[in-house]
């Protein structure tokens, strides 16, 4: 006898994203999810962005790691709440994590989340955790090869940014290729070119996400309009 | 990527479903994959293996549907098939697409024995051998 089925492999993952999700919406929380290899300056890239958006936002961090608090505290020094999540060895977040994390934040204040995902370019790509965007941070020492060896995380990222981009002198760094590849495993993807640590070419990248976190608030208020009238 | 992880959630579905509809035994488990996912068939395949003995999913086949990735062009309004590195339209070279499939990760059906107790041939595969050396 034939059963249907028909539901998701990662259907309790996806329902916790789904219910994080209805959550933040009520709050109008916009979440970014960062992922990129150890290394390649996701902490680094956050806190330029907080430093870029922190008067026209109120920003919260969730920061994922095996283990340690070490990202977690770099961003309370600098004022913002930060949530650490020790996942233990797991390799990427989970929404399940998430919702704990969210339990933790003071929602109702806060206008931006940055989710700092677990150093990899492979496991965070098929985890919905309930956030708006993802996007993946490339370092210029990782070489431009790496979309060919990791197209899934360059598909699923809706903004890539290329960070470090001070030490292309060192490195052989081919950024035509780069972004050639970029380019056919994501067409509508933009590529922000950045030196974090020297908040070089910040701006830009901040003005796509601002962007995007006021198109979140317009798309909710005009529900909300409408669903009191 | 979590094959592992992955297998045990399908099962875990695929128990309670059977359980809802009586039945004692599954004979073959059914699930789509997306070309665009990180999930590899030979991971799955012996992740199954590894955890269905002893259950009622013991000596059951593991189908696996590959959904081809595809995406329409918003420019030209082709809908194309792709391999994973090339989304680009194939026809105008525009940027600007949207893709359709190809992330699926999904569980589609279950097949249980029939009313005389036996698989159907299709989804049968005797259970293995018991070649435990202890």
């Amino acid at each position: 006898m034939e059963i249907d089925l028909s539901k998701p492999i990662l259907d309790l993952n996806e329902r916790l994203a789904a219910e994080n999700r209805a959550e933040l919406d009520r709050r109008g929380v916009f979440v970014v999810d960062m992922m990129a290899s150890p290394g390649a300056g996701k902490t680094s890239t956050i806190l330029a962005t907080i430093a870029a958006l922190r008067d026209r936002y109120r920003i919260a961090v969730i920061e994922g790691d095996i283990a340690s608090k070490v990202d977690a505290e770099k961003v309370k020094a600098h004022g913002i709440p930060a949530v650490q999540i020790n996942t233990g060895g797991a390799c990427h977040l989970e929404s399940d994590m998430i919702k704990r994390a969210l339990d933790a934040l003071p929602l109702d204040e806060l206008d931006l989340i940055i989710v700092e995902n677990v150093g990899n370019l492979v496991c965070p790509t098929d985890f919905y955790l309930g956030e708006n965007a993802k996007v993946m941070i490339l370092s210029v020492p990782e070489g431009h090869d790496k979309p060919l060896k990791y197209p899934g995380i360059f598909q699923v990222s809706e903004a890539v940014i290329l960070n470090k981009i001070d030490t292309m002198p060192v490195f052989d760094f081919d950024e035509g290729e780069f972004t050639s590849v970029v380019r056919s495993l994501n067409p509508t993807a933009p590529i922000f070119r950045i030196a974090a640590t020297k908040g070089e070419g910040v701006d830009a990248w901040a003005n796509w996400l601002a962007a995007r976190i006021d198109a979140l608030k317009a798309s909710i208020a005009e529900k909300q309009a409408g669903e009191g009238s | 990527m979590h094959e592992m992880g992955i297998t045990q959630g399908i099962l875990a579905a695929s128990f309670d479903a059977a359980r809802d509809a009586g039945a004692e035994r599954i004979c073959e488990i059914r699930i789509s994959v997306g070309d665009l996912t990180e999930v590899q068939d030979f991971a799955l395949q012996f992740a199954f293996e590894a955890l269905t003995p002893g259950t009622m999913a013991e000596g059951a086949t593991l189908e696996v549907t590959h959904i081809p990735a595809t995406s329409r062009c918003n420019d030209c309004e082709l809908t194309y098939e792709h391999d994973r590195f090339q989304m680009l339209c194939p026809k105008c070279s525009g940027f600007n697409v949207t893709p359709i499939t190809g992330r699926e990760l999904r569980i589609d059906s279950i097949e249980t024995p029939d009313s005389d107790g036996s698989c159907p041939e299709s989804a049968a595969k005797d259970a293995p051998p018991d070649e435990k050396e202890e």
